[in-house]
C-alpha cells in the first residue's frame, strides 16, 4: 500500500462542509476573526463553487420574511414551522433563523444573485415565504463571497472528513483524506463548525439502475454531519424526523410553480381531489390536522392513502389549470399568448435552474403540460434539517431568546465543547431551506469566534491516536491490498465488500424493515428490531469494506456515515411509540398521534461501547 | 449514463493536471483517461444530472443522456452558460425544439464582497446581531420575538 503523507493543519475555526450553511459560517468567521487575530479554514469534500445541495441551482429561495416591509413576523414563522412539523420545533432556534435570514437574502442580492421582481421593486412572491429567482448560479455567487472572505490559502478542497478528533470533552479537530492525492489531512483546531448537509441514499430509492442517482436530495450528502456530531458525542435531535418529498414521478422535479404559480390541483385517477375527498382523516391528526396550511406529511398522507386503494396514478392536473388559466383571457387571445409564453418559460425555468432531469423527461415523454397531466409521486426517505425533516444535532438556542432548557453558552454549539452545528446538520430547526441555512452557518460562526477567543486553548492531540485513526481511514485500501488477489474475479471474495454492495445492503433493509418505499413506509417494534439485528451485522462488516482507489475509499466512507445515521434512525423511531408523521412514516403497531408524546427525542452514541442513550426533552414553547 | 463525454470534442484539458470537469463534478465522477487524453463518467448510476461539468466544459464536449432505466431515449437539454445568462436548447423525442435564456448573474464574475457594501460597524461578539446588520436586514434593530 501506498505510505500516505500525512499533512498537518493547525488552525482556529474550521468549518467542514462548503455548502450554504458553511458558506455562511465562512463570510460570518471571517469578520470576527479578522477581529480578534484568529485564522479561520474550510474543507469541502468537493468544489465550492458546486458543492451541496444547491450545486444545480435553485429556482427559489424558501425563506424570506421580509420583516423591514413588514410582510411578515418572527413569531409568523415559529408557528408556521412548529405546525408543519407536528408540534416538534425548537421555537428559540427557529425563531434565531428567521430573523437573520432577510439578512442573508438581502447579501446575495447585493452579490449578484438575480431575484424577481414586481413593478414596485419588491421580490415576487411564490408562496407567503418564498421568493422566485432566476437561480443557476446561486451557489456560484455565494461561494464566491465566502471564497472572498476565507482567502484561497485557507480552502482545502477534495479532502473528505472522515472522523473527529477529540481532546477528552472538547473537540480537538478533524481528520480525513484527499480524494486526488495520497495525503491524510489532520486539522487541528479549537472549534469545528460541521455542516456536512444531510443524507441520502439511507434508504432503496426507487429507482433501480442508473437512475439511483437521481435522488431529490443529492447524492453526494452522504450522512457526514450526523455521523461526525454523533461520533463526537453529541446529543442528537429529531433522528426519526425523515422527509419524504412528493414531486414530479421519477426525476422529482419541482411542483411549487404549478401549485402556487399556475394554480394547478392534484388528483387520483379518477379525478378526485384526495385533499377534499379525504379531509376527515386530517380529524385523526390532533390541532395539527386542522392548521393552514395543511402539514407537509399529512398532504402526502392523504395521497398515499388513494395509492394505497389503487386509485393511482396520482396527477398534477396541468391541463385543467392552464386552461382555466386561458378563461380569464377569454376576450383577449393576444393577451392570453403572452400570458402563456411568459407562464411556459417560468415552469420550464423552475426545472432547468433545479432539476435539468426533470426537463429531459418531459422532453423525453413529448410532454405538452397544456395537453395532458403529469404524474407526482411520494420519493424516498431523506434526512434534512434544513427542509420538512428535522434531523441533526442538538444545539443551543440564543441567550436572549432560549429557555436555560434550550441554552448551553454558545448558540449553535452542541452539547460537545467546541463543536457546531448548522444547516442540515443541526436538528429541530426545520424550514431553513438554502437561505435560513446560511443565516444559521453566519449565527454558528460568530458563535465559534467567540468561543476561541473565550477558551483560546490549544487542543492536545497525541501522535498515537492520530496514526490509529489514519489505519482506520485507510483500512478499506488495506483489505483490499490484502485479499484482492484471493479470486479471479475481485467483485466477488469472500474476505471483503465493496462499497456499492454495501450500500445496496444497508438500503434493502432499510428499505423493507424501517418504513421505506417497498414497506409503503409502514414499520412496528417488530420490523425494527429485526432491522436492527441485520443493521448492526452491517456495522461489523463495515470493517471489511474494501477499495480500490481513493475513490472507492471516499465511498466506503460515505457509507459508513450512513450505517449510523441509519442507526440512530432506527433507534429513535422505536423510541417514539406513537405515530406522529404519516406521510413521513407509519408505526403499524402504535398508529395513533399521542399527546405525551409531544416531546423531543434524542438520543446520545458512545464511540467506545456502542451504548446509546435515549432521551426525552420537553417542547418549551415561546410563541402561542 | 447520465453525462458522458463526446470523444472527438473532448480534449483532455490540454494535459493540465485535472480537467475543468473533474475540477467542479460535485460527486468525483468524472476523470481523466491519461492514454487516451479524454475525460469520462466513472459510476454513471451516481450520477445527479446536476450539468455541472456540462456547463463547464471549455470544449463542449458533454451532454447528458436520461437515465436508461426510465427516460425514453431522443431527447436532450443543452445549456450555454456566459457570464451573465445562460441559454437552453430542450429537444423533444418528437423532434420539437424549445430555446429558453434566462439571466444568471446581476454582477461582474469576482466582485462579490462578504458585507455586500452595507455598512459594518459591529464590534461586540457578545451581541447577538452579524457583522452587517442591522443594515442588511434593513430594520433600526435586530427584530425580536414578542414574549
Amino acid at each position: 500500500m501506498p505510505n500516505f503523507e500525512t499533512v498537518v493543519v493547525n488552525t482556529d475555526i474550521l468549518i467542514l462542509g462548503g455548502g450554504m450553511a458553511a458558506c455562511g459560517a465562512a463570510v460570518e468567521a471571517s469578520y470576527w476573526a479578522k477581529k480578534n487575530g484568529l485564522k479561520v479554514t474550510l474543507v469541502d469534500k468537493a468544489a465550492m463553487d458546486r458543492s451541496g445541495a444547491v450545486a444545480m441551482g435553485l429556482s427559489a429561495i424558501n425563506q424570506y420574511l421580509g420583516i423591514a416591509k413588514g410582510e411578515n413576523t418572527v413569531e409568523d414563522y415559529v408557528r408556521y414551522v412548529k405546525n408543519d412539523l407536528m408540534g416538534i420545533a425548537r421555537d428559540d432556534q427557529v425563531a434565531d433563523i428567521a430573523r437573520h435570514v432577510d439578512s442573508s437574502v438581502h447579501l446575495f442580492e447585493k452579490w449578484g444573485l438575480p431575484i424577481w421582481k414586481n413593478e414596485d421593486g419588491n421580490y415576487v412572491r411564490g408562496g407567503r415565504w418564498q421568493i422566485m429567482l432566476n437561480g443557476e448560479s446561486y451557489k456560484v455567487i455565494v461561494a464566491e463571497a465566502a471564497k472572498n472572505a476565507l482567502g484561497t490559502d485557507n480552502i482545502y478542497e477534495r479532502v473528505y472528513i472522515c472522523e473527529p478528533i477529540m481532546d477528552g470533552d472538547r473537540i480537538a479537530g478533524a481528520i480525513g483524506f484527499s480524494t486526488r492525492e495520497e495525503k491524510v489531512y489532520v486539522f487541528k483546531a479549537k472549534a469545528v463548525i460541521v455542516a456536512m448537509g444531510g443524507a441520502v441514499g439511507v434508504f432503496k430509492p426507487r429507482s433501480t439502475g442508473e437512475g439511483l442517482g437521481r435522488s431529490w436530495y443529492p447524492p453526494f450528502s452522504s450522512g457526514s454531519s450526523a455521523y461526525f456530531t454523533m461520533k463526537a458525542g453529541a446529543e442528537m435531535t429529531c433522528q426519526e424526523v425523515r422527509f419524504i418529498p412528493v414531486r414530479f414521478k421519477d426525476a422529482y422535479g419541482p411542483v411549487g410553480a404549478w401549485f402556487l404559480l399556475f394554480k394547478s390541483r392534484a388528483t387520483n385517477a379518477l379525478g378526485e381531489e384526495y385533499m377534499v375527498t379525504r379531509k376527515d382523516e386530517l380529524a385523526n391528526w390532533g390541532p395539527y390536522g386542522q392548521v393552514k396550511p395543511i402539514p407537509a406529511n399529512l398532504r402526502n398522507y392523504l395521497g398515499m392513502l388513494d395509492v394505497a386503494e389503487g386509485k393511482g396514478p396520482i396527477y398534477m392536473q396541468t391541463a385543467e389549470a392552464i386552461a382555466n388559466l386561458a378563461k380569464k383571457y377569454e376576450d383577449d387571445p393576444k393577451a392570453f399568448k403572452k400570458k402563456m409564453k411568459e407562464l411556459e418559460s417560468e415552469a420550464w425555468e423552475d426545472f432547468l435552474d433545479m432539476t435539468v432531469s426533470q426537463a429531459i423527461l418531459w422532453a423525453a415523454c413529448n410532454i405538452a403540460p397544456e395537453e395532458k397531466a403529469s404524474e407526482i409521486a411520494a420519493a424516498e426517505p431523506y434526512f434534512i434539517g434544513s427542509h420538512s425533516g428535522a434531523s441533526g444535532a442538538w444545539v443551543s438556542g440564543p441567550a436572549d431568546i432560549a429557555p436555560p432548557e434550550y441554552q448551553w453558552g454558545y448558540t449553535n454549539m452542541t452539547t460537545v465543547k467546541g463543536l457546531f452545528a448548522a444547516g442540515d446538520a443541526s436538528g429541530a430547526s426545520s424550514h431553513k431551506f438554502s437561505s435560513g441555512s446560511h443565516a444559521e452557518g453566519r449565527i454558528a460562526g460568530k458563535s465559534a469566534v467567540r468561543f476561541v477567543v473565550e477558551n483560546n486553548q490549544e487542543p492536545n492531540i497525541d501522535d498515537a491516536t492520530i496514526e490509529a485513526l489514519k489505519a482506520e481511514i485507510l483500512k478499506p485500501l488495506a483489505v483490499w491490498e490484502e485479499f484482492s488477489g484471493f479470486t479471479t474475479d475481485p467483485e466477488t471474495n469472500p474476505n471483503y465488500i465493496l462499497p456499492r454492495q454495501y450500500m445496496f445492503r444497508l438500503q434493502k433493509l432499510m428499505d423493507e424493515y424501517a418504513g421505506g418505499v417497498v414497506a409503503n413506509f409502514t414499520t412496528s417494534k417488530a420490523l425494527l428490531e429485526k432491522g436492527l439485528e441485520y443493521l448492526l451485522m452491517l456495522k461489523e462488516d463495515s470493517e471489511k469494506l474494501a477499495a480500490r482507489n481513493l475513490h472507492e475509499l471516499m465511498r466506503c466512507w460515505e457509507n459508513k456515515h450512513r450505517t449510523l445515521q441509519a442507526e440512530s434512525h432506527i433507534r429513535t423511531v422505536l423510541f417514539r411509540e406513537e405515530t406522529r408523521w404519516p406521510g413521513y412514516y407509519f408505526r403499524a403497531d402504535e398508529p395513533k398521534l399521542k399527546e405525551d408524546w409531544e416531546v423531543f427525542c434524542n438520543c446520545k452514541y458512545d464511540a467506545k461501547t456502542g451504548e446509546w442513550e435515549m432521551i426525552k426533552r420537553p417542547i418549551i414553547r415561546l410563541v402561542d | 449514463m447520465p453525462s458522458f463525454v463526446i470523444a472527438e470534442k473532448c480534449d483532455g484539458c490540454k494535459g493540465q493536471d485535472k480537467t475543468a470537469c473533474m475540477y467542479i463534478c460535485p460527486n468525483d465522477l468524472m476523470v481523466l483517461d491519461k492514454e487516451k487524453m479524454k475525460a469520462y463518467n466513472r459510476d454513471t448510476s451516481q450520477c445527479w444530472e446536476c450539468y455541472c461539468c456540462v456547463k463547464i466544459c471549455p470544449q463542449q464536449a458533454i451532454d447528458v443522456r436520461g437515465y436508461a432505466d426510465f427516460v425514453p431515449m431522443g431527447a436532450s437539454c443543452v445549456p450555454l452558460r456566459s457570464s451573465d445568462s445562460i441559454m437552453w436548447t430542450v429537444k423533444f423525442r418528437n423532434g420539437q425544439l424549445k430555446r429558453f435564456k434566462f439571466p444568471i448573474r446581476t454582477t461582474a464574475e469576482g466582485t462579490a464582497q462578504p458585507d455586500g457594501g452595507y455598512t459594518v460597524d459591529q464590534e461586540d461578539l457578545n451581541s447577538p446581531l452579524l457583522f452587517t446588520e442591522p443594515y442588511s436586514i434593513g430594520t433600526a434593530e435586530l427584530p425580536g420575538l414578542k414574549k
